[in-house]
């Protein structure tokens, strides 16, 4: 962060104690001071964070070394237009009387508060509506608490029925008890999923009808939780790469790359230059397969089936170029910390090349469909329009944040992996509806074939791993061929690699939006805690907000262009 | 699986003869029902998609309301939030119903083997066929399918499948 920003923040908060880790500022705060401080960073015009990117908090319970609280929260917070990353952290004394919720200030955190409310038990005050979120509702414990056994399996026998929430919300829009009993407008309340051809996955949306109109809307998550995050303190950290896979199915390398990534920075490790240009071929490439997915299901919940087979087409065909390089279709795990699992293999430029014209073929037939077709465009335009601002408290980011007029990109915001150097656009929309995010993701989708097309001529050669005894395997040659070898191996793939004490959080341009990684670890070969920033899960906490006043058949493509993908929702 | 007339008929020539033509209308038209939670529900879409075509195997009407379905694909992870929403659906289709595990998470809870994940969704509903991996490849559920249509093609009226199941949530 630059000097002047920190400088501010040192005069404005005099009782923070300000560290610097990577290219995020972290401010410790006394407990009583730490709602004031956020208020003041998200509303003082030249410091400005408008973002507020995650919550979570921290149990202390077996951290070496640690005496004092255990629990601490931490709020992370972005200045978009700076590029400025801030951390705030306070630790808790008690976490049954808990902290004031910062729910007044970004709405963003109503979602994240109610997570490390249910993973740790940890109370928000004056918090409108804190319950679980991830847990069902007879769940016992805090699951992500060093004290709670992982194979504590908790059945739940049936669902909640949500009526409390839907009747709050509609109390909250002004329709009263009596107006829901009214003969005239009497109110219908729709259940659509957890299973609905709909909900692309298992996501739950609740809503309460006035005819077709949306008069409020309560959803539910957490149906596809899969404790990522506590498997995760289970294992190395090369063994969560394949974990990784299974956050956005759609594009797991992205996932994969944004994983070791940040892992990597915070080791230090330079990976080499052909590994990190083959990672931007690949993120690229997944993105627009992620992009190519989401339209199609889009198109197919519009009725227009056609659409579905010349997109999805394009992704099967992509399945054979993917499987060929990593051995597997969906599934990838093609990182290590380090570099690549292998090197691309001999003539995949020629296979890369005629991939894209394909998928520049299936693209264009699709939008010779969409482009010009007027039921395409009265049922997206000015249809569950979402404005910069608001979109922005939410803690939208990525397409669906661009689609509103904010043209914040990682790739060129904070670049890594040489992203200056290639020549490519951010598109944005202009008033945030389905129709600017369908536009932007198509857009989005030629921007990335313009990038690898680059990245396919500036590729160097060399190895794709760093040469570095202490984190790469060393080759099965010499495994078999000298003991030092052989241990070593046995060292890594047992104990793994070695990462040194510290927390910290690392972010990455994903297909859905800003995909981070808050760890903390105890200088083990294992995370002491792996946090994912999960895109969708602040979409969907902002989906009410976009569909009420809308008629129910938009807000079943409104949850279509806001791409919500389970395994990164629920975890 | 009765159709009614077992009672009158009891097991004899014209049952059986009965039971040959009705498994082979059953096999060749089975209707699915797509659980899908997960990351095999997006294999599961390339197997209807072009390329693998599904609806070379007759089972391509692929329905969304359990009413109207006879093959439970439950393609994905089933966490015990879920749970009872899978039994609740699996309980809305009507006899004669078949089910199918897809992938490592059906089948045994996968590589979650945690807090929140239902180790095998056989726990919950009785299960006819399961496929291996990670996600499967399309291919697989295909093989699937033909398993689930030989299985019916040795089916009797008279026998009810699956009658005294016991799940963990029953
Ligand atoms: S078996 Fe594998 S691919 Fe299928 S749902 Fe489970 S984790 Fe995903």
């Amino acid at each position: 962060m630059d000097a002047t920003a920190i400088e501010i923040m040192k005069t404005a908060f005099p009782y923070g104690q300000f560290t610097e880790v990577l290219d995020t500022v972290v401010i410790d705060v006394p407990e009583d001071k730490l709602h004031g401080t956020l208020a003041r960073l998200r509303n003082y015009p030249d410091l400005d964070f408008s973002l507020l990117l995650d919550v979570t908090a921290v149990d202390y319970l077996h951290y070496p070394g640690h005496t004092g609280d255990r629990f601490a929260v931490v709020y992370t917070l972005r200045n978009w237009k700076k590029n400025r990353l801030l951390q705030v952290k306070s630790r808790v004394a008690d976490p049954v009387k808990g902290v004031v919720s910062a729910t007044d200030l970004w709405p963003a955190a109503n979602w994240a508060e109610r997570e490390v409310f249910d993973q740790y038990g940890i109370n928000f005050k004056r918090h409108p509506d804190l319950r679980r979120i991830l847990n069902h509702w007879q769940f016992q414990g805090h699951p992500l608490r060093k004290d709670f056994d992982i194979e504590n399996r908790q059945i739940c026998l049936e669902s909640d029925s949500l009526e409390g929430p839907i009747k709050e919300r509609l109390a909250q829009n002004g329709v009263d008890e009596s107006t829901i009993k009214d003969i005239n407008t009497e109110v219908m309340f729709l259940n659509l999923g957890p299973s609905h051809p709909a909900t692309h996955g298992a996501i739950r949306i609740l809503t309460a009808l006035d005819g077709e109109t949306i008069l409020a809307n309560v959803n539910e998550i957490g149906y596809l939780h899969r404790g990522f995050e506590k498997t995760a303190e289970q294992r190395t950290y090369n063994q969560i790469v394949p974990l990784t896979d299974r956050l956005n199915y759609c594009s797991s390398m992205l996932n994969n790359i944004a994983y070791v990534k940040a892992v990597e920075s915070w080791m230090g490790i330079e990976i080499t230059e052909r590994a990190q240009f083959m990672r931007v071929v690949l993120s690229e490439f997944y993105r627009i397969q992620d992009h190519l997915v989401c339209l199609a299901a889009n198109l197919v919940d519009m009725g227009g089936l056609t659409n579905y087979w010349y997109l999805y087409n394009e992704k099967e065909a992509s399945y054979d170029f993917i499987s060929r390089l990593t051995g597997a279709r969906l599934t990838s795990s093609f990182t290590r910390i380090g570099g690549m699992y292998r090197d691309f293999y001999e003539g995949w430029e020629v296979d890369m090349e005629n991939q894209l014209k394909d998928i520049e073929k299936g693209i264009s037939d699709c939008l010779a469909l969409v482009l010009q077709n007027r039921i395409v465009h009265e049922r997206t335009q000015n249809c569950c329009a979402f404005p910069g601002e608001t979109a922005l408290a939410y803690g939208f980011t990525g397409p669906c944040l661009r689609a509103s007029g904010v043209p914040f990109d990682l790739r060129k915001d904070a670049p890594y992996y040489n992203y200056e150097a290639f020549d490519f656009n951010i598109p944005v929309g202009t008033n945030g509806d389905i129709y600017d995010r369908m536009m932007v993701r198509f857009e989005e989708m030629f921007e990335s074939m313009k990038i690898i097309r680059q990245a396919m001529k500036m590729i160097p050669g060399g190895p794709v791993f760093i040469d570095n005894k202490r984190i790469a395997l060393p080759s099965k040659n010499e495994v078999y061929g000298n003991i030092e070898a052989l241990a070593s191996h046995f060292k890594l793939i047992f104990d793994g690699i070695q990462v040194p004490k510290g927390e910290w959080y690392d972010s990455f341009e994903a297909a859905n939006g800003e995909l981070g990684f808050h760890f903390v670890s105890d200088g083990s070969g294992q995370p002491y805690k792996c946090k994912v920033r999960p895109p969708c899960f602040y979409k969907m906490g902002g989906f009410h907000e976009m569909v009420e006043g809308e008629m129910v058949a938009d807000a079943i493509l409104n949850l279509g262009s806001i791409n919500i993908i389970g395994g990164e929702l629920d975890r | 699986m009765a159709l009614g007339l077992e009672a009158k008929l009891g097991d004899n020539v014209l049952t059986t003869k009965l039971d040959a033509v009705v498994n082979w209308g059953r096999q060749y038209s089975l209707w699915p029902f797509i659980f899908g939670t997960a990351c095999c529900a997006i294999e599961f879409m390339s197997a209807a998609a072009s390329q693998h075509d599904i609806s070379r195997w007759g089972a391509e009407v692929v329905r969304f309301s359990p009413r109207q379905a006879d093959l439970l694909l439950v393609c994905g992870t089933i966490s015990y939030k879920q749970a009872p929403i899978l039994k609740r659906i699996y309980e809305q289709m009507a006899e004669p119903k078949w089910v199918v595990a897809m992938g490592a998470c059906a089948s045994s809870g996968g590589i979650y083997d945690n807090y929140c994940t239902v180790q095998g969704i056989d726990k919950i509903i009785p299960v006819d066929a399961y496929i291996s991996g990670c996600p499967p490849r399309p291919e697989a559920v295909l093989d699937a399918l033909m398993k689930i249509q030989d299985q019916i093609k040795g089916e009797s009226l008279l026998v009810d499948r699956h009658k005294d199941f016991k799940g963990m949530l029953d």
